[in-house]
């Protein structure tokens, strides 16, 4: 909501001191958003003057139209005699009263104003457009042609009220009232402790019978109407400089004289209007709820196809307006320039249910500034000042007559009043204001309050917002200050801190940015395309997505399964900026839609939802697992001064895994896989097993040369991905403390020759089992493979074996004796054999 | 070595003369002295006190003197031997020192050289961020509380006293979640804040309840320097008896203060928020200037654009019906709520430009960062 600080002016009397900026503050302090003040003018300068057009000759030969002018300005210019003024613009004749900046002036934006030569003419000042005297949209996109009644030569400066201060406010959903002067104004009244001149209190006529006739047949949506009827209006009358102006100001565009009054008097009052062609409504105005496929066609040329909840305004042909948001084409006011013109208006000033309207402009993406203020609550007692206000303005400024007759049409309602105990903003604030400041607080936003301990508030027709105790407690707060609140800390009890799963994410993060990875949190968008380059089958469930209905980009709509479509985007995206030896991780949420899709329904607000409707809710959401993820490329090791560097591999993604599950104090299998976008000979599969079950929880490796390609990553770019929450379900954080014996330590190497396709965790596992308690470390330190000694298809693979016992010092037959029982079982369950 | 000569023939030994003694010295002494090498004085060392060295050979003749003879004598070589064997010693050590000081030199490197051989990792700073804040209240004995992303209308909106007509649902720029069977009515949408939390907490947990929030959150923003689509919050909850406006804004004057130094405070402005009533907007103090830069053009601030605060999110007092649709009585318990953005702080925080650097992933922008912040 835009304020001008001479509109406010009107209805509170300001110390003339008073800047915009103060004004800001005050307001800002009391609870209104005052985001800008705008200075209007700030750096204009004159003389600025209202001058004649004497002569115009047109200059030819130029590739636009100019025009030489001769304008009388008076005696602005020290001489009386007529300016000579070129001008590019073609909307005025001989006679017309414009307005001239002549030489020494300076114009906003800094503009220097001084005589000139221009298509071999001096121009001695210009004839201005209000773009260039900062004045907003007019409509015309030309210089501006003042009224013929205005005087030459007279000071345009005043006469346009170029100077002013603009308040810009962002007005909360909640405070409809300040989307007018009027709210606006009161709080300025309340804030400097000065009366209000309320601009609704004015003389209006009771209801009568001779008014339009007007039939309500839904009188929840519509609550009060009024109407009134003006005769006799001037087509050819225009809009007061100082009306325009006020709309401009306020962010209007000034648009016929008949609509300027019905939006000037909805800025003033808060109040919407709506004024009607009288020759074009036929019989009774109605309001009710529109039939279910009734058409209309709004001001704005777009035909509309109602819904049988949405609320229009008819008459006998149907509907003629969409209430509170948009009028109907068919009744619409005739622009004084278009022929015969409107004389005869019906004025609507109705009150619309809040729900209702917004329910309309929402189902019609059609949001006015009538929705907008019936949305956030419009006073209802102030419908029948702002048609009479309405009137008032058409018969001053258009010559019109008012006709007797008043419609009412009025539900009848009680006003609302709330039982709050006296101590109550105490409590909810911390601080002791005392009953007499929160009676006097309530008083001047307009409550009658009665009763002591219990007080008995009636909030004003002004404040729909105002329906429960903590809402009058903030109104007390505010007007007291916010900023007078003390600080204080509540008394905790004691915390438990973080939980496994919350010290497991940040133990893996700090884990893998340790290791060399660097965290890239990505979007969850995602294509579905994208699993086809990631080479997922047909039936994967990975392909089952939770799609949105409203994405950002039709190209992503659905949500991941995977975090590695985001994660390798971001990777390619470095590798693109010129880093190319990367290690990148994310640990983020996967969307998985459940067998059963079913709707969340909204459960009640009044009470507790039970806890079987909490599940049911929890069972309509998608599964959403936390999942850790890890891609490489370029150099894991960099060369340097050291020696040769290591390139990332495979190796690197399966260790990234392991480290998540050593954190997570889960025993992970590593074993030989193959899934969707990993290279089919180098792909390791994670397999978490509980009570016996095997369940694959990730996949780490080198990506498949396809995948590589299809997304245009570096080659051999590797990649990992785990269930964080499986391995944190699995995982133990008491691990348990190993007996330290100081015997010393006896070992002994093997090399034991294998098929090549035996896995070395197949070969480690059985000569731990087989080496029994003496072994306390096993490490595999070599692989070997060499067809001319080994044999085609075998490799060797070299282990150091260390034996300790807890109470002796083992002797080298025992050392012995346990390895060749590991070896023997090695050779009984995977075919290994010593190496000779 | 062969033992004394024990069967002597006093007629034919001869007394050991002191000058021949001392000649044997002072050799010694000199070849110790010109030994420039260890390998040298280890050969001088061989000559002058070896088992076939001149004093070797003078002190096994002692044995062979006549008894009154052998103490002078035994005296005589003993301190020949003793000033040898300390000289040779002394230049041992003074050999070794010199080899040691050159080897050492030799071995010397340049420590400058870098060694970037795996290049350190880091963790994203909107995460350590948000641990930190949630730190400050974790040591107050608040709880850290999370919720699902894809979270049920009930929770996002109507819980949180935002009705299914509120203006503030149709502004709320939220993606919606597609129904069973593609239809477009499924209840479900991203969580547009993280308040969700605050119900599953008071439903979740026993009162009293004092959580803090973190996570991601969506809203229908194209991503520009200033807005991202996908973003993050953290949300603060208290609900217990008694707790007033006054603890509110005590809460987040030492959450700033441990997040941005002491004397730093907030400011509240009203606000109107559907979940809190009364509802207020916070500002902290700007922690660069301290609101010295206001009026000050000699001395503007980029931080707060010399406007002496910084907006930081909403906050209020726990809507009395948020209680009541989590079965809080409200007659009996109050509490306190705020929220704000991690992307924001983290641009006042730590001078980020533009949003996009801190959705973009690049390790350019991240590594710096380090472990924590």
């Amino acid at each position: 909501m835009r304020v001008p600080l001479s509109w406010l002016r009107e209805y509170v009397d300001l110390p003339a001191t008073q800047t915009g900026r103060d004004v800001q503050a005050k307001l800002i302090s009391a609870g209104l958003e005052v985001e800008t003040v705008e200075h209007l003018g700030a750096d204009l300068k004159g003389p600025l003057v209202v001058g004649q057009v004497l002569t115009i000759e047109e200059l030819e030969g130029f590739k636009k139209p100019i025009r030489f002018c001769t304008v009388d300005v008076g005696q602005a210019n020290g001489t009386g005699e007529p300016q000579e003024i070129v001008c590019g613009a073609r909307n005025f004749a001989v006679g017309d009263k414009v307005v001239v900046v002549l030489p020494g002036a300076t114009l906003p934006g800094g503009f220097s104003i001084s005589a000139r030569k221009t298509y071999g003419k001096t121009s001695h000042g210009m004839i201005c457009s209000s773009d260039e005297l900062g004045m907003g949209d007019d409509g015309t996109h030309g210089i501006i042609v003042l009224p013929p009644e205005t005087e030459v030569g007279k000071d345009a400066i005043e006469l346009l009220e170029l100077v002013d201060e603009v308040l810009d406010i962002a007005v909360t959903a909640n405070r409809g009232d300040c989307l007018s002067i009027r709210g606006v104004a009161r709080e300025t009244a309340i804030a400097y402790g000065l009366p209000l001149r309320d601009p609704a209190l004015i003389d209006v006529p009771g209801p009568n019978a001779f008014g339009y006739p007007v039939q309500v047949s839904d009188p929840y949506g519509c609550d009060r109407f009024t109407a009134r009827t003006v005769t006799g209006l001037s087509p050819e009358a225009r809009s007061p400089i100082w009306l325009q102006r006020r709309l401009q100001k306020v962010g209007m565009r000034p648009i016929s004289l008949a609509v300027d009054v019905t939006n000037y008097v909805m800025m003033e009052l808060g109040q919407p209007l709506h004024a009607y062609d009288r020759s074009l409504v036929q019989g009774t105005i109605g309001v009710r709820r529109a039939a279910e496929g009734e058409k209309i066609v709004t001001l704005d040329g777009v035909e509309r196809k109602l819904h049988a909840e949405d609320l229009v305004i008819t008459d006998d042909r149907g509907p003629i307006g969409l209430a509170g948001v948009m009028g109907g084409a068919n009744t619409e006011i005739a622009d004084h320039q278009e022929g015969e013109g409107t004389t005869d208006v019906v004025i609507e000033a109705a009150h619309f249910n809040a729900v209702s309207i917004a329910r309309t402009a929402r189902r019609h993406k059609l949001s006015s500034e009538a929705s907008r203020r019936f949305e956030r609550g419009v006073d209802p007692q102030a419908a029948a000042a702002a048609a009479q206000r309405t009137v008032d303005l058409l018969v001053l400024l258009a010559g019109g007559t008012a006709e007797a007759g008043v419609t009412e049409v009025i539900a009848p309602s009680a006003p609302h009043t709330i039982s709050v105990p006296a101590n109550h903003p105490d409590k909810v604030a911390g601080v002791d204001y005392g009953r007499e400041t929160v009676v006097r607080r309530l008083q001047e936003i307009g409550c009658d309050v009665y009763g002591q301990d219990e007080l008995i508030v009636t909030v004003p027709s002004w404040r729909p917002d105002l329906t429960e105790i903590n809402d009058l407690a903030e109104e007390v707060i505010r007007l007291e200050g916010y900023e007078n609140l003390p600080s204080t800390l509540p008394k905790l009890p004691s915390g438990r801190g973080l939980t496994h799963r919350q010290r497991l994410h940040r133990r893996v993060g700090r884990a893998l940015a340790g290791a060399g990875y660097v965290e890239a949190p990505n979007y969850p968008f995602i294509s579905e395309q994208i699993f086809d380059q990631l080479l997922l089958e047909a039936d994967d469930p990975k392909r089952r997505v939770v799609k949105l209905t409203n994405p950002l980009s039709d190209e992503e709509p659905a949500l991941r399964t995977s975090l590695l479509p985001g994660l390798l985007g971001a990777l390619r995206r470095n590798n693109g900026r010129g880093s190319h030896d990367l290690a990148l991780f994310e640990t983020g949420l996967v969307f998985l839609p459940r067998a059963e899709q079913r709707v969340a329904v909204a459960l009640p607000v009044d009470r507790r939802p039970t806890d079987e409707e909490i599940a049911e809710l929890d069972a309509a959401l998608p599964e959403q697992p936390r999942h850790v993820a890890a891609v490489l490329a370029g150099a894991r090791e960099q060369a340097g001064w050291w020696g040769k560097g290591r390139p990332a591999d495979w190796a690197d993604a399966v260790e990234a895994g392991r480290a998540v599950a050593r954190e997570a104090g889960a025993e992970l299998v590593v074993r030989k896989g193959q899934y969707g976008p990993w290279h089919p000979g180098r792909c390791a599969e994670f397999v978490l097993v509980v009570d016996g079950a095997e369940t694959v929880v990730g996949h780490a490796g080198e990506l498949h040369p396809r995948v590589v390609k299809a997304l245009g990553l570096p080659e051999r770019t590797s990649a990992m991905e785990l269930d964080l929450d499986a391995v944190e379900a699995v995982g133990n954080d008491t691990p348990q403390a190993p007996r330290i014996s100081t015997f010393p330590v006896a070992t002994q190497d093997v090399a034991l020759v294998v098929d090549k396709f035996v896995p070395h965790a197949d070969v480690e596992a059985a000569l731990r089992d087989g080496a029994g308690e003496l072994l306390e470390g096993i490490r595999l330190f070599d692989v070997y493979e060499n067809e001319e000694q080994l044999g085609e298809g075998r490799k060797s693979l070299a282990y150091a074996l260390r034996f300790r016992a807890a109470d002796r010092t083992l002797t080298v037959e025992e050392a012995s004796a346990a390895r060749d029982a590991a070896v023997a079982l090695a050779g009984e369950r995977v075919g290994a054999v010593l190496r000779g | 070595m062969s033992a004394p000569n024990k069967s002597y023939d006093p007629v034919e030994v001869e007394a050991l003369k002191p000058e021949e003694i001392e000649r044997m010295r002072e050799e010694a002494l000199a070849a110790f002295a010109a030994a420039d090498s260890l390998d040298a004085l280890q050969e001088a060392k061989v000559a002058h006190t070896g088992g076939a060295s001149p004093l070797a050979l003078a002190n096994r003749e002692i044995g062979a003197l006549p008894p009154h003879a052998k103490a002078a004598a035994g005296k005589l070589v003993g301190q020949a031997r003793g000033a040898v064997n300390k000289a040779l010693a002394g230049r041992q050590a003074e050999l070794e020192a010199e080899r040691d000081a050159r080897v050492l030199v030799e071995e010397s490197v340049d420590v400058t050289l870098p060694y970037d051989r795996v290049p350190a990792g880091a963790r994203h700073p909107l995460t350590t961020l948000s641990e930190r804040i949630e730190d400050v209240f974790v040591a107050m004995g608040y709880e850290v509380a999370e919720g699902p992303q894809a979270e049920a209308e009930w929770f996002n909106f109507d819980a949180l006293n935002i009705g299914p007509d509120h203006p503030a649902r149709g502004e709320a720029d939220t993606f919606f979640v597609q129904g069973p069977d593609g239809g477009t009515e499924s209840g479900v949408v991203l969580r547009t804040h993280t308040s969700p939390v605050q119900i599953r907490s008071l439903l979740g947990r026993e009162l009293p309840v004092y959580v803090i929030c973190p996570g991601v959150v969506y809203r229908t923003d194209e991503l520009d320097a200033t807005h991202t689509p996908v973003f993050r919050q953290v949300e603060l909850l208290a609900v217990d008896e008694g707790l007033t406006m006054a603890d509110l804004k005590g809460t987040l004057d030492h959450m700033v203060q441990s997040l941005f130094g002491e004397g730093m405070k907030t400011r509240l402005r009203p606000n109107f928020f559907p979940f809190t009533e009364p509802s207020a907007e916070m500002d902290m103090v700007c922690y660069v200037c301290r609101g010295e830069s206001v009026g000050n053009p000699d001395r503007p601030c980029r931080t707060c654009s010399s406007e002496g605060w910084i907006e930081l999110g909403g906050c209020g007092m726990v809507n009395p019906k948020v209680l009541t649709a989590c079965g809080v009585d409200p007659e009996k318990y109050s509490g306190f709520a705020f929220g704000f953005g991690i992307e924001r702080m983290l641009m006042f925080r730590h001078n980020v430009e533009d949003m996009r650097d801190m959705v973009e992933g690049d390790v350019r922008f991240t590594r710096p960062f380090g472990m924590e912040i």
